[in-house]
């Protein structure tokens, strides 16, 4: 049975975590000034606009910090230490905080290149993390 | 209407012993045995109190989702002004500020602030966070201790544009230990060394157990009025110059810039902007410093060092004991005490500094502070500057 924490799912987000059952990262794109953002909002963060549209990227990024926690964010995660959550700079632009999947978190790097893939954490929920490419 | 001069007129904490309130009290009492000591500094009694302002973890969910109704009904008074702004730790610097608005507007005239935490007693602290809900959804999943996770993904992230090193931010708190040692009321007062804080766990790598703060309880009370008013008072009157605030971000991965702290760029601007000094007239400074990471970005945000050599800073020596950039003097959020939200503590130690009570840890001539306080995951900063009589 999974016991870490899954995401609550709203009206908001349930567009985002139904794609990532698909294996797909998809999030808003403003059809007005044309950035992406996430996590997704009613409103465009940038200009405010409402005209957005719901985006499938590539999954493509690069890391612009992480840590290495050596001590696990409750039991759940205990199994796991030494694990790697890390926040991404993906290639449309937002971040996006996940995990990096590695055997030896000494290896990550800032700057270093990602990308996507997909963990099918419960039937429901699937959960987007990042490999070195 | 004219408007009236707000002054601080009475300050006070709760005696803690190993971290913790002798006997054992709820945050309700806490606060109001801080509230009843404070009003006595001043001269006052709670039947003088007519505006409150609250923020604190406690009674959640529950009573403390409404803390200014509650306080107000365990404290037996009836506020024509209140305030229970929470934006984390640094609220009680807002609080000054929104209490000086509403001092000098004639909305009250003795604003009470409070604090209180029973955290360590209750082994309440929880490094799992809080459900996934709404924003968090996308952060909790992936197992970030938090808070520490968030200050270490920004310490990483100064290493990398600064070259900032773990030895200089072991420095923060080797120099933050040395004032501790001259308060006798702080609760880690051992020698600390830069190995020590290196060889401990680097439980959110690249930062390690003793770059935390520590985990007390703890409580605090302020009392405010008008100048007017403060002639006729027993304490003498501490004076607010400026102040300032700023929000930036919830969710970590949302902050502008991992390696600059935005929120305390605008706050403190506003404040120096308000307040009409420089950078030199400060002469001691209280940051907030939930971890090393904390009061280094601080130093380097509100500018008195240029960005990216805030490590050198410390690592030279002058915020501790005999430097020229007293910082921290009662041992910090890292080793006097850190009840969950501490920002309250950093203006009573000022206050107290500028009343010039500090004893051993007393910095001469002290006639100038800054407080600064930082709260969420490095999200809002809240920045008052105070003055002696």
């Amino acid at each position: 049975m999974y016991e870490k924490p899954l995401p609550i799912i709203d009206p908001d987000s349930a567009p985002y975590w139904s794609a990532t059952q698909q294996h797909k990262l998809v999030i808003p794109r403003c059809l007005d000034c044309g950035k992406h953002h996430f996590y997704p909002r009613a409103l465009c963060p940038h200009c405010h606009s409402d005209k957005l549209e719901w985006t499938e990227i590539s999954g493509r990024g690069t890391v612009y910090s992480y840590i290495v926690a050596n001590r696990p964010a409750g039991p759940a995660f205990k199994a796991d230490i030494p694990y790697v959550v890390a926040v991404i700079d993906l290639a449309e632009g937002p971040r996006m905080m996940s995990n990096i999947v590695i055997d030896d978190p000494s290896k990550v790097k800032i700057g270093d290149a990602v990308q996507v893939c997909f963990e099918d954490v419960t039937p429901e929920i699937t959960l987007p993390k990042f490999k070195l490419v | 209407m004219s408007k009236r001069k707000a002054v601080i007129v009475g300050v006070a904490d709760a005696p803690l012993k190993d971290g913790m309130i002798p006997g054992g009290a709820s945050p309700l009492a806490v606060q109001a045995r801080c509230a009843k000591d404070a009003l006595a500094e001043a001269g006052l009694t709670l039947k003088d109190v007519d505006g409150l302002l609250v923020a604190g973890m406690w009674g959640n969910p529950g009573p403390g989702m409404l803390p200014t109704v509650t306080l107000s009904e365990y404290l037996g008074i009836r506020p024509r002004f209140s305030d229970g702004t929470n934006i984390g730790g640094s609220a009680f610097e807002l609080h000054v500020g929104h209490a000086a608005l509403a001092i000098e507007q004639g909305l009250c005239d003795v604003a009470l602030i409070t604090y209180g935490s029973t955290q360590k007693s209750e082994k309440s602290r929880n490094l799992a966070g809080r459900p996934a809900v709404l924003t968090m959804q996308y952060e909790t999943p992936w197992g970030m201790p938090t808070p520490v996770g968030g200050y270490a993904l920004a310490a990483r992230r100064h290493m990398h544009e600064y070259g900032t090193t773990p030895e200089q931010l072991a420095s923060v708190a080797v120099a933050t230990r040395k004032w501790a040692q001259l308060n006798p009321a702080a609760t880690m007062r051992a020698p600390l060394t830069v190995e020590d804080v290196l060889k401990s766990t680097a439980i959110a790598d690249p930062l390690h157990l003793l770059d935390c703060c520590l985990v007390t309880d703890g409580g605090g009370a302020i009392v405010m009025t008008n100048e007017e008013r403060a002639r006729d008072l027993k304490a003498k009157p501490v004076h607010i110059l400026g102040f300032g605030e700023g929000q930036t971000h919830w969710t970590i991965a949302a902050m502008p810039d991992l390696a600059r702290l935005t929120a305390a760029e605008e706050a403190g601007k506003r404040a120096f902007a308000m307040a009409g000094v420089k950078h030199k007239d400060i002469d001691v400074a209280e940051f907030y410093d939930s971890f090393t990471i904390t009061a280094l970005l601080t130093l380097e945000a509100l500018g008195f060092c240029e960005r990216g050599e805030g490590g050198a800073f410390f690592a030279s020596g002058r915020t501790a004991p005999g430097g020229d950039f007293p910082l921290n003097t009662n041992g910090g959020g890292l080793s006097c005490l850190h009840p969950g939200m501490y920002g309250i503590f950093l203006l009573i130690e000022a206050v107290r500094q500028l009343r010039g009570e500090c004893g051993d840890r007393q910095v001469k001539d002290a006639k100038i502070a800054l407080c600064h306080g930082t709260g969420g995951t490095l999200s809002s900063g809240a920045t008052c500057i105070l003055a002696k009589d």
